[in-house]
């Protein structure tokens, strides 16, 4: 996984609440068997103003200008800006798949689904709770100042607005370590193989029917 | 000891290990494994040389890029192919407890086989890469869906990095009316504690109207916990949950049995448990539910009319209920029994089962689908639940009304195979999402139970199933 420390990157203002995972990739994507190549479908059906399908060559498409990933001045932005319960319905991780390929590294919310929230991490996205009252006064200057750049340290927990404005954001400590090391979890875990062992002879002997 | 309530109990029994910041490995004793999530997951084993920790714990099966009709001629779509010749091979590497393939006579939707062959058991921990695996929490399991990292995670280490989440309890006291099921239930709580009101939280569903429930109403009811923001939905265990497990394939026998029971009795919240929030709801107060928007949230009883946004304070809310009625194509006062349908899906992961599709069936009886109708799609949870009701005769009530008898698979729900809407089109669905474009581009999804979808495919329209004789 890509280590995520520092990122000092160009927001972009996703104004709607309940965005789902259908929304972030459509399921005709999900048929795919790789990890990869999911960008160019993130957000298809507001995207383009043609119907998306696997194999189509996604530069030919008609794009739907009014749509915010569309507007030139949110080229290259790294920082999804967006609102209440972000990612919310199908567990599908080809959603964080999709926003990482785009090139996104972070997202900021009031809230977000407990899945994709979840998932991010797995994925080298820093999603990022903030409250209602930050998240609209960074709405506002987003759509305000074109280029709008945060700051974000995630050793030092602190998104910084370009006045200077500093927010503090939490997260654990066991996810903080994974993203900044970029550290396999995997790995990690299995470090742990005896202690799994261990409690899985536990519950064999407790309830057997559990193994059958 | 404190009072522990069943998510407190559920939790702790599966804790490997606990860090200092709270971050547990938690043991996992089932896996689901489908198509969809998993070739990623797989893959990860491959590359990194690992192999599956446990491979009894996995139950697999192909549901959500299967064929609905001509299984003769295969998988036409070659993507689609592709994705379930994949979990073949996969399976046919790493192996499964049980692998039900398509065409199998037990394959199925990923949470209607699960419990069908007793491998949902209480006290389990139960995840799968989908969302909709909240379903197996009304066997008082702790079942959640995981993303496909969680999933390969699963795999190799059998156990998940996890915190606890908050407990809240859905407490549903009274009697439910008639015409009014688990599904309208499902959807008043969430039309009262909206789409993100469970975010953060594991519910327990508790009360006199939801002990009134049947294993199949009580799975629908927890399958939804995840349209209220929730990962975990769960009932305690009782008498109802033992009698429909007992001879089940996988649910242990004998001597075994009983000492399961003895375990499972305990598996319910103790008297004077602290819950971190309570929702209240009286079920004599339920009306069978339509939704109208683009979120389980924008649900009203079928009594109401279509909402104004105008009458919205919050700007968000207010532009949220604006694109939603631009998107569903519907006007503000617009009474719900008057919105016609033209095409009807029962089936999903929510009410495929055989007691949903009984109650259609009832509905249906002697009638014939409306002319505006163009398609009523009847596709059962498995293969197993079609044969039952190929015994009772449902098929034939179907069928003699015009609708179309299918094979098992997640189907229309989310079309990701060849069922689905054109756009434009406006569906009566007994699924669980009405997401833009979650049925198809341009889709318009209406989620209702499956009498309501049923009484919508005779009479063209929306109709309150309590009135309609």
């Amino acid at each position: 996984m890509k280590a995520f420390t520092q990122l000092h990157g160009l927001v972009c203002a996703m104004d709607r609440a309940n965005v789902d995972t259908d929304a972030i990739i459509p399921k005709q994507f999900l048929k795919s068997i790789k990890r990869s190549g999911f960008g160019p479908n993130l957000f298809d059906e507001w995207r383009y103003l043609d119907h998306g399908e696997p194999g189509m060559d996604n530069s030919q498409r008609p794009l739907n200008p009014d749509f915010e990933l569309n507007l030139p001045r949110y080229a290259g932005a790294q920082i999804l800006l967006a609102r209440d319960n972000f990612g919310c319905g199908s567990s599908r991780e080809h959603a964080p798949w999709a926003i990482e390929d785009f090139g996104f590294r972070a997202l900021i919310a009031p809230s977000f689904a407990d899945i994709f929230f979840n998932n991010c991490f797995k994925n080298g996205l820093l999603p990022i709770v903030q409250p209602a009252e930050v998240v609209d006064q960074l709405f506002r200057e987003t759509q305000e100042a074109e280029g709008y750049r945060l700051h974000i340290d995630l050793a030092a927990q602190t998104i910084t607005t370009p006045s200077g404005q500093v927010f503090s954001f939490d997260i654990t400590e066991h996810r903080k370590a994974c993203l900044l090391n970029g550290w396999d979890e995997i790995g990690l875990t299995l470090r742990h193989a005896d202690e799994i062992r261990a409690f899985e002879d536990k519950r064999k002997q407790e309830q057997p029917w559990l193994f059958a | 000891m404190s009072s522990k309530t069943l998510y407190d109990k559920l939790w702790e029994s599966h804790i490997v290990r606990q860090e200092a910041d709270g971050t547990c490995l938690i043991y996992i004793d089932r896996h689901l494994v489908h198509e969809v999530t998993s070739p990623q997951a797989f893959e990860g084993l491959k590359l990194a040389g690992r192999q599956l920790w446990r491979k009894s714990s996995i139950v697999s099966t192909a549901d959500h890029n299967t064929p609905t009709n001509e299984w003769d001629k295969g998988i036409q779509d070659p993507i689609s192919r592709t994705q379930v010749e994949t979990l073949d091979a996969n399976i046919r590497e790493f192996g499964a407890l049980a692998y039900y393939p398509f065409k199998n006579i037990n394959q199925g939707i990923v949470h209607v086989i699960g419990p069908e062959h007793g491998a949902t058991l209480p006290g389990m921990t139960v995840v799968c890469g989908d969302s909709h695996t909240s379903t197996h929490g009304a066997f008082a399991a702790l079942a959640h869906g995981i993303g496909t990292s969680e999933v390969e995670h699963v795999m190799a280490t059998q156990t998940l990095v996890a915190k606890k989440s908050k407990a809240m309890l859905v407490r549903v006291d009274g009697e439910l009316g008639f015409g009014v099921t688990a599904k309208d239930v499902a959807l008043a709580i969430i039309g009262k504690i909206g789409t993100a009101g469970g975010t953060g939280y594991a519910i327990e569903f508790g009360g006199s109207a939801i002990r009134g429930l049947s294993m199949e109403g009580r799975m629908t009811l927890c399958n939804m916990a995840i349209e209220g923001g929730a990962r975990a939905g769960m009932v305690a265990f009782d008498e109802k949950t033992a009698e429909y497990l007992q001879g089940r394939e996988f649910a242990p026998k004998g001597e075994q049995w009983d000492k399961a029971v003895a375990y499972w009795n305990t598996l319910k919240s103790d008297e004077g448990a602290q819950f971190d929030a309570v929702v209240e709801l009286d079920a004599s107060e339920i009306a069978p539910q339509v939704t109208w928007g683009t979120s389980p949230e924008q649900v009203l009883p079928v009594t109401a009319v279509v909402p104004n946004p105008a009458d919205q304070a919050d700007p968000v809310k207010q532009a949220s209920y604006t694109r939603a009625l631009q998107y569903m194509g519907l006007e503000a006062d617009t009474p719900i029994t008057d919105i016609p349908v033209d095409k009807v899906f029962i089936g999903s992961c929510t009410n495929s089962r055989i007691e949903d599709l009984r109650a259609a069936a009832k509905v249906v009886k002697g009638r014939k689908k409306a002319d505006n109708v163009k398609l009523v799609l009847i596709v059962p949870g498995s293969g197993l639940v079609k044969r039952q009701a190929e015994e009772e005769g449902l098929d034939k009530i179907f069928i003699d009304a015009g609708f179309e008898w299918r094979e098992p698979g997640c189907s229309m729900c989310l079309a990701m195979n060849a069922d689905r809407l054109e756009p434009g089109e406006r569906c009566a669905s007994t699924s669980n999402r009405n997401f833009e474009g979650r049925q198809g581009q341009g889709g318009r999804t209406h989620l209702v139970s499956p009498e309501m979808a049923a009484a919508a495919a005779i009479a063209g329209h929306f109709v309150d199933i309590r009135s309609f004789a």
